[in-house]
């Protein structure tokens, strides 16, 4: 018996490494398409002795594949972090509404022209991450009567804070010069058109400390997603491991957003897919949507730029296309379970 | 001699509401059984999720080891206490041994994973609640009885000194119930766990129970052996119910409804 039973399910060590090992592989595969993939090519013999090769390969090319993996894993971990924490898998950033929140920070950051630094952080990503605060929080507040998270009202709260926002900058660039509402249209969209290694550096001082962060949270958020009260009866500060994920989400995000625009749905495929592959532990599930993630971003980013014969498609635009469709069929699943 | 266990005139409100539970004192001593029995909305469940921690009394105190349970740091106190709530809800379809699995967190350090002997334990503790035919299965598959067996399961692997159940055998058929009744008494026994169990199972009460707690409108209406509470005048009191009789048979008490 024990020995059968012992089978069923492979330790989690050997389980979290053979999910390390195969994502870092699909990660290497993808950067290594997304650094191959594009409408101009890159010769790569000729990277230090051609000027244009050069500029192509390090100011173009690696910057924004780079950007991709920033921006795909921060979406995809934090997904992975609201859905265990709301115990809810429609859960993620855009369904939410804090990615809403975080466009409506950063518009009204655009629209002033804050193209200022503090400290060697762009005030726009401060905005942003103040915008996805507010929404976060105010979804928490809605959804949550008492000792009570309705599901329901969760993903309700999400849809108005997102439509709100939508107005709000829709008001923002009407009023908005031309210039500054143009900008704020193509921003919205998503896309990882970078220009040179600052943006990277700028993005990743402070979310690799809010991804370890996160990762630190991993088996606090496994005890909740498998049910909160169990989890405080095991010992975590419920409220406290709450307000630390909102909040390092609401930063992971916002900062995604002010940089990467609305990229949809990548927070709420991804850790499914993980899911799927290596099984619901959140202890594996949160890296491996960070890894997974990444490598998402940089295929639909290479594709994004090479589906059209004439001009780039934003990859919002592909990943939207994508994961409408997948959350709709995830809502069908989830009716399964009967928790909505 | 200070009870392992203790509540010691708590009371509870939700929000600025009522108080639903008003100063109720509760002893449990090392090895034994307590019921807590009462009417639906009495404060029974209230009152088990104070004892447990997850709700800090308006006044009065829980006590665990001469100490209030509030001093406690959260993951000492998981590895004393260990709670079943009535329902637990599946949003994600996790593996019965990824749950029962958590009720090793409490002796996990935060950044080390389960061993070989948690798996063990696990083991043991899904054989102890009827679980081991499950160890295979996803929670969201699971019937309601199956889901409490698997909850109890992961109470157990808590290897706690005090187990709190919130009626665990409301989803269970009679053998099921059966089979619970004896894991506890054995637990008890073997392990010297003491057990504080909500019930409406007033049968049961009277033949395994040392101690019973009744409640009405979230105050005491009674507490003592079986034979001091069980019996039918007070019972048609605390339920409300005129025509409860009660008749004691040997070591077991029956009780009954005359139409």
């Amino acid at each position: 018996m024990s020995e059968k039973a012992g089978t069923m399910l492979a330790p989690l060590r050997a389980r979290l490494m053979v999910a390390m090992a195969v994502l870092s592989a699909m990660l290497a595969a993808a950067v290594g398409a997304g650094l191959l993939i594009g409408r101009q090519h890159v010769d790569f013999s000729a990277l230090f002795s051609d000027p244009f090769s050069r500029t192509l390969f390090f100011r173009l090319r690696l910057p924004r594949v780079l950007m991709g993996m920033i921006v795909g894993g921060s979406l995809s971990l934090a997904g992975a972090a609201l859905q265990a924490l709301f115990r809810n898998p429609l859960a993620d950033p855009f369904t939410l509404g804090v990615t809403g929140g975080g466009i409506l920070g950063a518009s009204v950051a655009l629209a002033l022209g804050w193209s200022a630094l503090l400290f060697g952080i762009p005030l726009v990503f401060l905005a942003s991450f103040g915008g996805a605060l507010v929404a976060v929080w105010v979804v928490r507040m809605i959804s949550r009567t008492g000792a009570v998270m309705l599901p329901g009202a969760l993903l309700l709260s999400g849809v108005v804070v997102n439509l709100v926002s939508a107005a709000a900058v829709l008001t923002i660039q009407y009023i908005a010069d031309p210039n500054s509402a143009l900008q704020i249209l193509r921003w919205m969209i998503g896309s990882l058109d970078v220009v040179g290694m600052t943006p990277v550096w700028q993005m990743l001082i402070p979310l690799a400390p809010a991804w370890i962060a996160l990762l630190a949270f991993a088996r606090q958020l496994h005890l909740v997603a498998i049910d909160e009260d169990t989890a405080a009866t095991l010992g975590v500060d419920v409220r406290r491991c709450e307000t630390a994920v909102h909040l390092l989400c609401a930063l992971v995000v916002g900062i995604t957003v002010s940089v990467g625009g609305a990229i949809g749905f990548v927070g709420l495929i991804v850790p499914h897919a993980v899911r799927m592959l290596f099984g619901e532990d959140l202890r594996i599930v949160l890296p491996g949507s960070l890894l997974l993630g990444a490598a998402f971003l940089v295929l639909a980013d290479a594709l994004a730029r090479t589906a059209l014969t004439a001009g780039e498609l934003p990859v919002g635009a592909l990943t939207g296309l994508l994961g409408g469709p997948a959350f709709l069929w995830l809502l069908r699943r989830r009716q399964q379970y009967g928790v909505m | 001699m200070t009870p392992l266990f203790e509540a010691r005139r708590v009371s509870y409100a939700y929000g600025r509401g009522p108080l639903v539970v008003r100063e109720v004192s509760l002893e449990v001593a090392p090895a034994s059984m307590t019921a807590i029995i009462g009417a639906n909305g009495s404060g029974k469940s209230t009152l088990i999720r104070m004892l447990a921690g997850l709700f800090r009394p308006v006044a009065g105190e829980v006590w665990l080891d001469g100490r209030p349970l509030a001093q406690w740091e959260p993951r000492l106190r998981a590895r004393e206490i260990a709670y079943m709530p009535q329902t637990t809800a599946a949003a994600f379809p996790f593996p019965v041994m990824d749950v029962v699995l958590s009720g090793r967190a409490p002796h996990i350090p935060r950044f080390r994973l389960e061993d070989a002997r948690d798996r063990e334990i696990v083991l043991e503790a899904l054989e102890s609640a009827g679980a081991a035919h499950l160890a295979g299965r996803n929670v969201t598959e699971l019937s309601a009885g199956e889901r409490q067996m698997v909850t109890l399961a992961r109470a157990l692997a808590q290897q706690p000194r005090v187990l709190l159940l919130d009626e665990p055998s409301s989803a269970l058929d009679l053998k099921h119930r059966a089979d619970l009744m004896r894991a506890l008494a054995r637990l008890r026994e073997n392990r010297g766990l003491s057990i504080v169990m909500i019930t409406h199972d007033l049968q049961l009460t009277g033949s395994l129970f040392d101690r019973i707690l009744a409640l009405r409108s979230g105050e005491v209406a009674a507490a003592g052996s079986p034979d001091e509470v069980l019996r039918g005048e007070l019972l048609a009191e605390i339920y409300g119910e005129p025509n409860v009789r009660t008749r004691r048979i040997g070591d077991q008490t029956l009780v009954w409804i005359e139409a």
